[in-house]
């Protein structure tokens, strides 16, 4: 019997993840694109790379997540579109059913969410203060001339720690900058920089919730082995990194699809051919009112197929008439 | 005389109806736009919280259009809010607008002043004709608040979608063509004959109660109209805080010594035993009483630094827990990037509705066992 797998597409502001589960619910294909500000041109390009990988096969359901999430529902034809934090949920609860927190740290975001008897109970979301996400540790690293993919190696190398503020990501920078030229080590301001990291997450995501094991953490900045020691030294928790940490939005997204696809009892999804169609995006800028919306129309052959941007709907409204 | 006022959500009906009824002229701001948000964020204090920047803008955008009277709100208590007026009479008459600022506050003890700031509007009016006008307003407050209540209830039933904001958006194009207190009451309960008559299907759906500061509350422009969005998503919302409550509770009940507070601070009381300025209080003692009515989860909105507000949301997630009520914050600043917070919104639902699943499954597996 020819074997029929399940598609997950996570476009989120930094990275672009691309897995396929297979009946058994198991991960089969993995890929971690940059996104680059170009969403539909790295979808495309990822799904070439899975057809050449993985050759014409059967795709029984497709979903989305990531703040990219409408718009790749659109280019891939997803049976369930749906937030990053339920995927996240999902794709955790997968790896070990009584997990009771997940820690999440990506690009440009990081989340907390609490669980208890498998269902997601609480969670909060930062998207304003960048000194709890990765991109602050990317700009860090770069700035000290280290690759990131050592970082956190190199943190666990100091002996003594320097303490650096962690309110805000500006403070940080400013407080490392005078430790460092003070002459002391880069290892120990490393450390210091991935505890700061660490307790303003805490601070800012963590406050009145009830951390408990097991603890999962996910994410792309899930790698960085600093990090990791420092959130288990501040929790006192042992914190479990599951082996495709980055990718875990994307596995959610696909197992959230095999449901869907299943309850609907077909799939919407485009076909591996999407790669060959053109897709472009048109710009309106609406006059509408003061306003002034930012609308977009998604262009599928030169056909309209999705339009959003405008406040009040009078020109996304006349996208579901057509639809 | 051309008397405008800022923006606050669907207010702007019972002013206008108050207005007119006085015989004052009228000039009802532009819906907040960007625009309103630029010229505020332009002219006030960077420190200052939201609402008082959008005031701004709808101020200056009234002045543009020839308006020389601002009639604003005023109060007293540990919220910035009772400086507003102040504040922004310094900054509009820096700015070299000519105006008249009339500032309405609660009567505190002296009905008789703040009667006579009206007859400043209206040119010496008796004092009984005054008092019926404000009467026949409080009226209209409370029927437009009941037609936004119904559009909260049939927007997540509605078998066509977008038929209750369509109803809505067409009432507020059609509200500025009618005047006072009777046309518009008028025109609202033909509104919302219409409303009742919107196809819904009978659905076992969720409800979420909304609290927090009475601006980002009852303002769909700072709110990012999340009780539509809600709407849209399946969810029948309550706002915790209307128009008419305030106009009722505070205004005249408070000035009669007769508003009732005990529900209210009994409710709050293991957690926050005293008055801590806005509707702090309340956003506690809410959160209780929509558990008590059954709701499935509560949202908690505030402008960035509100400090009553900041209050209560460090008690929050007690209460939450304490009586088993999922409850989550919004800040609102001039952010206009939705997809943060559609992204939140759409994990509270999951959750609520997993839970509410979950406590089903549960009751059934109870009922076969017996």
């Amino acid at each position: 019997m020819k074997k029929s797998y399940y598609l997950g597409v996570d476009v989120g502001s930094v990275s672009t993840n691309i897995v396929l589960v297979d009946d058994n619910r198991e991960l089969v294909y993995r890929d971690y694109l940059r996104t680059m500000g170009q969403p539909i041109r790295v979808i495309q390009e990822g799904i070439r790379a899975l057809r050449s990988r993985m050759g014409d096969i059967d795709i029984k359901g497709a979903g989305a997540t990531g703040s990219g999430r409408n718009l790749a529902g659109i280019i891939i034809g997803a049976d369930i579109v749906k937030n990053e934090i339920t995927a996240h949920a999902v794709a955790a609860l997968h790896i070990n059913p009584e997990v009771k927190t997940i820690l999440e740290i990506g690009g440009q975001d990081s989340k907390i969410i609490i669980l208890r008897d498998g269902i997601v109970s609480d969670f909060a979301m930062n998207t304003v203060c960048a000194a709890g996400t990765g991109s602050f540790l990317d700009r860090q690293a770069s700035r000290l001339g280290i690759p990131i993919e050592e970082f956190g190696a190199l943190a666990l190398k100091s002996t003594a720690e320097v303490r650096i503020a962690g309110r805000c990501a500006v403070f940080a920078e400013s407080d490392m900058i005078h430790k460092q030229q003070l002459g002391h080590k880069t290892e120990d301001i490393i450390l210091g920089l991935c505890s700061a990291l660490v307790r303003n997450y805490l601070n800012n995501l963590g406050k009145g919730k009830e951390i408990l094991e097991p603890v999962i953490f996910q994410g792309g900045v899930a790698a960085n082995c600093g990090i990791v020691k420092a959130f288990e030294k501040e929790l006192g928790l042992e914190v479990n990194v599951p082996p495709h940490h980055d990718v875990m939005g994307a596995i959610g997204a696909a197992l959230l699809s095999a449901d869907a696809a299943e309850r609907k009892g077909y799939t919407s999804f485009t076909g591996l051919d999407i790669v060959e169609c053109e897709f472009s995006v048109r710009p309106l800028d609406c006059k509408g009112c003061a306003n002034l919306c930012e609308v977009i129309e998604i262009m599928k052959n030169g056909e309209a197929v999705a339009c959003w941007g405008d406040r009040c709907g009078r020109w996304s409204n006349r996208m579901t008439k057509l639809a | 005389m051309l008397v405008t006022f800022p923006h606050m959500g669907s207010a702007y009906v019972t002013l206008k109806a108050l207005l007119e009824d006085l015989g004052v002229d009228v000039l009802v701001p532009p819906p907040c736009t960007k625009r309103t948000l630029e010229l505020g964020t332009k002219y006030a204090p960077e420190l200052a919280c939201l609402p008082l920047k959008i005031n701004i803008g709808n101020y200056i955008e009234s002045l543009e259009k020839g308006a020389d009277t601002i009639v604003m709100a005023g109060g007293c208590g540990p919220c910035r809010f009772g400086y507003y007026a102040e504040v922004q009479r310094e900054i509009l008459k820096d700015l070299g607008y000519r105006f008249e600022m009339v500032v309405l506050e609660r009567p505190q003890g002296n009905v008789r002043d703040f009667i006579d700031r009206i007859s400043l509007l209206t040119g010496g009016k008796s004092i009984f004709r005054v008092i019926s006008a404000i009467k026949r307003a409080t009226g209209v407050s409370i029927e437009m608040d009941n037609l936004e209540r119904l559009g909260w209830e049939v927007r997540p039933r509605e078998i066509k979608k977008g038929s209750a904001s369509s109803l809505m958006k067409s009432f507020h194009s059609e509200v500025h063509g009618v005047k006072g207190t009777r046309e518009i009451n008028s025109l609202i309960r033909d509104y919302r004959r219409r409303m009742e008559q919107v196809e819904t299907a009978d659905e076992d759906i969720l409800k979420i109660g909304i609290v927090g500061e009475i601006y980002t509350v009852i303002e769909p422009f700072v709110s990012i109209g999340i009780a539509e969005k809600l709407g849209d998503l399946g969810v029948e919302v309550d706002k915790s805080i209307t128009l008419s409550y305030w106009i009722v509770n505070h205004l005249i009940k408070e000035a009669l010594h007769m508003h009732d507070k005990r529900e209210i601070e009994e409710a709050a009381k293991p957690y926050l035993k005293n008055f801590v300025g806005g509707h702090g209080q309340e956003s506690i003692a809410n959160t209780v009483i929509y558990k008590k009515k059954c709701y499935d989860g509560v949202i908690q909105l505030l402008p960035f630094t509100c400090m009553p507000e900041i209050v209560a949301q460090s008690i929050l997630p007690r209460v939450s827990h304490d009586h088993d009520i999922p409850a989550m914050t919004l800040v609102l600043d001039e952010m206009t990037g939705e997809a943060g917070y559609l992204t939140r919104l759409e994990a509270f639902v999951d959750l609520i509705k997993r839970k509410k699943e979950m406590a089903r499954d549960h009751e059934k597996k109870l009922l076969s066992r017996g």
